[in-house]
């Protein structure tokens, strides 16, 4: 099996590439504005919402149930896409997954593909291969465009350039589209990538996108953006082929309405997407006339296997986790070193991954609850991060000094006769702190000055006084 | 006559009859900042309770639980539930190992078969705060503290208790205590357990930031109900050579005219 999240396999530790980006002020600052940005439209928007809690609460629900039925709700949906024309194909992993869109590709005699945001094909490495088969992707979606261009990685699940300003995307525009003038305005920008992209949507047979929901009831697929450039990809050309992971079923057209109320306020805190896209199989005279779907598993099932943490599935990628976490703030979303960032980032690639590859992920929060809070559809994201962090226990990959600190703690708090004794190391001098790992706490902070009598002293000794 | 009396405030309305409050003071207060529990003891006596302290006890399995220890933490919360048998009450001068309890026990409790004794002690089990607002029915527990002060509400109080303005109440009816509000006030400060320590460089950043927002208040104090915050932030303001500092809201209420 190929199962892999992009490049993270071969990613730096969490902390190691933090350290990194820490140091990158514009890029911190660019992150900040960002976030702060869209938390605020994001919390305007949410709080005019009276049933609110109603609406996450039945979006879990409806993902729940789901979850539960998975398998006969991918075979409805099949079957109806079927029945209105497209081709569903399956898709073990990502080799199998890149295989299948090659093939379509060439089938066409095609070289050419036009894409829109599509998070399944950065996991399973699509332009690579797509590249390796000399078939070039050309992504459309204004920010991955900007990515692509920029020969950079996106950094956020739903804004991909949000690292970059506008003075950086002009220089990439300048530097790549071979323009030798080039207004500073966002109007200018967004003028030169119409240009750019016009002439491609217009020329290119081969679409390929991704999608947000697919509902088994009908067999339709739903996209939604802000820019639609994604309905040019889905609707110009006359091979459309999409892809998603297995989790973006949902049961029936109604289910849309939850989810429809909940993404667009999340993400980029609008009430409603600009662009709405559903439709089902194909349509003659209307659209592309030959469509496929890919469904993608790549480390899904092992995910869903796990009743403690299948949870994760859920996920409808609006990103308000990453945008309110002060994890992510400081260090923006390559230090997960993997298209999926934040918390969802977090628990998401190490379990799709396979835990070995990204064992620094589930320590990179503070369990301080912030994307739980916002999550949509509400996965207990903390209480899964603890989950994985035992996983990791279990299969004896925490570093040494870790596991013997623990069992010595464990030890000492077991009993309050030990804990009484290592109260007096404490005190007779520093070194019980420091052995236990606090060599990173010194860097920026003080320690206090360890006091000469511990609490169950004191009121020992109280009555004596 | 009671302290309280002296100054005028109605009887009636602050205080619930006397209560045996048996005190969790939990691993690092008792080991690190043994003065908040000294602070606790001389706030609830000067109430009129009774405090209990039951020797047996250490802590409350946090630190492993969140580590992924799960097999240390679950003998830990047994020792817990052995140790506060019987107890009428339980005050807990520390929010997030309250959170532990209220949010992981009964979970660990399903896992060790101990789901009985679990739904028993939680309704019995308070945070220091909570205890004073929610329990006993008070906010003016008799304090003087001449300083200005801003409230660092840590993310287990905020999101797990839902502490709201209960700490804001009870420092706005302290004795000559300026209260400043916290910009940024849901933002956490970093600190995170293990997290300081495996993802140092991103703790102090996030630190940074809420130093940033203390300072910006102008406060002399910056106070909270979690001493592991407190000691992380004030860790920080001693390093920078800064003139705020932190205190555990236990012994701003515990301050009485020139008593500190
Ligand atoms: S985990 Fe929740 S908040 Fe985060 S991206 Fe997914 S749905 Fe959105």
């Amino acid at each position: 099996m190929s199962i892999r999240v992009g490049e993270s396999a071969e990613a730096a530790t969490f902390p190691k590439a933090a350290k990194k980006l820490l140091a990158n002020t514009q890029l911190r600052r660019n992150v900040r504005r960002a976030t702060d940005t869209i938390r605020n439209k994001r919390a305007k928007v949410v709080g005019e919402m009276p049933d609110w809690e109603q609406l996450r609460t039945a979006a879990q629900q409806i993902k729940q149930r789901t979850l539960r039925n998975l398998d006969s709700y991918l075979e409805q949906f099949e079957k109806a896409c079927t029945a209105a024309g497209g081709k569903v194909h399956w898709a073990r992993d990502a080799d199998e997954a890149n295989k299948i869109v090659v093939d379509i590709i060439r089938g066409h005699g095609q070289k050419e593909v036009i894409k829109v945001k599509t998070m399944t094909s950065d996991e399973t490495r699509l332009n690579k291969a797509l590249e390796a088969a000399g078939i070039a992707p050309y992504e459309t979606d204004l920010a991955d465009l900007i990515i692509q261009l920029g020969n950079d990685k996106p950094s956020h699940i739903v804004v991909p350039a949000l690292h970059r300003n506008k003075s950086e995307i002009r220089q990439i525009f300048m530097d790549t589209m071979g323009l030798t003038e080039l207004g500073h305005k966002p109007e200018d920008l967004a003028a030169a990538a119409r240009d750019y992209l016009r002439e491609r949507f217009l020329r290119v047979k081969v679409g390929f996108s991704g999608a947000n929901f697919a509902i088994a009831e009908t067999g339709s697929v739903c996209v939604v953006e802000s820019e639609g450039n994604g309905r040019m990809c889905i609707t110009l050309p006359d091979v459309l082929i999409t892809m998603f992971g297995i989790e973006k079923i949902i049961p029936t057209f109604d289910d849309l309405e939850v989810f429809l109320q909940l993404l667009p306020r999340s993400a980029t805190g609008e009430r409603m997407n600009p662009y709405n896209s559903i439709w089902t199989g194909v349509t003659p005279g209307d659209g592309p006339k030959e469509f496929h779907v890919v469904l993608l598993d790549n480390g899904r099932t092992r995910v869903l296997a796990d009743e403690e943490s299948r949870e994760t599935l859920h996920c409808i990628r609006c990103a308000a986790c990453l945008n309110a976490c002060p994890v992510y703030r400081q260090t923006g979303g390559h230090a997960y070193g993997s298209i999926y960032s934040g918390p969802i980032g977090a628990i998401l690639t190490p379990q799709l991954q396979g835990m070995e590859h990204s064992t620094s992920l589930p320590y990179a929060s503070s369990l301080c609850g912030a994307c739980y809070e916002v999550c949509p559809v509400k996965i207990n994201i903390p209480e899964i991060l603890i989950h994985l962090r035992r996983k990791i226990v279990e299969s004896g990959g925490a570093p040494m000094t870790e596991r013997m600190g623990m069992a010595v703690a464990g030890f000492t708090l077991e009993d309050s006769g030990r804990l009484g004794a290592a109260q007096k190391l404490v005190q007779l001098g520093r070194q019980p702190l420091d052995a236990l790992g606090l060599p990173g706490w010194s860097v920026a902070r003080d320690l206090p000055a360890i006091p000469t009598e511990s609490f169950r002293e004191w009121w020992k000794n109280r009555g004596a006084r | 006559m009671h302290l309280l009396d002296t100054l005028g405030v109605d009887v009636e309305t602050r205080r619930s009859s006397p209560v045996l409050i048996s005190l969790f003071i939990t691993c690092y207060n008792d080991t690190l900042f043994p003065g908040t529990g000294r602070a606790v003891v001389r706030v609830l006596e000067r109430l009129g309770h009774t405090v209990e302290f039951r020797e047996s006890q250490t802590c409350c399995g946090q630190m492993h639980y969140n580590t992924g220890y799960h097999p240390e933490a679950v003998r830990i919360m047994r020792k817990f539930l052995q140790d506060f048998r019987g107890a009428e009450v339980i005050c807990v001068p520390s929010a997030s190992c309250v959170a532990m309890i209220r949010d992981h026990y009964p979970k660990m409790a399903a896992e060790a078969g101990m789901e009985r004794e679990v739904a028993d002690i939680l309704p019995l089990v308070f945070e220091f705060t909570e205890l004073l607002t929610d329990k006993l029915g008070v906010t003016d527990v008799g304090a003087t503290y001449p300083h200005s002060v801003t409230l660092h509400t840590s993310c287990h109080a905020l999101r797990s208790l839902h502490a709201g303005d209960r700490p804001q109440r009870l420092l706005q009816e302290v004795r000559g205590l300026d209260y400043l509000q916290l910009p940024a006030s849901d933002q956490c400060c970093g600190f995170g357990g293990t997290f300081a320590i495996k993802n140092a460089e991103v703790s102090t950043a996030m630190l940074s930031e809420k130093m940033r927002s203390i300072l910006e208040t102008g406060a002399e104090v910056c106070t909270g109900a979690d001493n592991s915050c407190l000691m992380h932030i004030g860790g920080g303001l001693s390093r920078q050579r800064a003139t705020a500092r932190c205190v555990h809201i236990a012994e701003i209420l515990a301050s009485e005219e020139g008593h500190e």
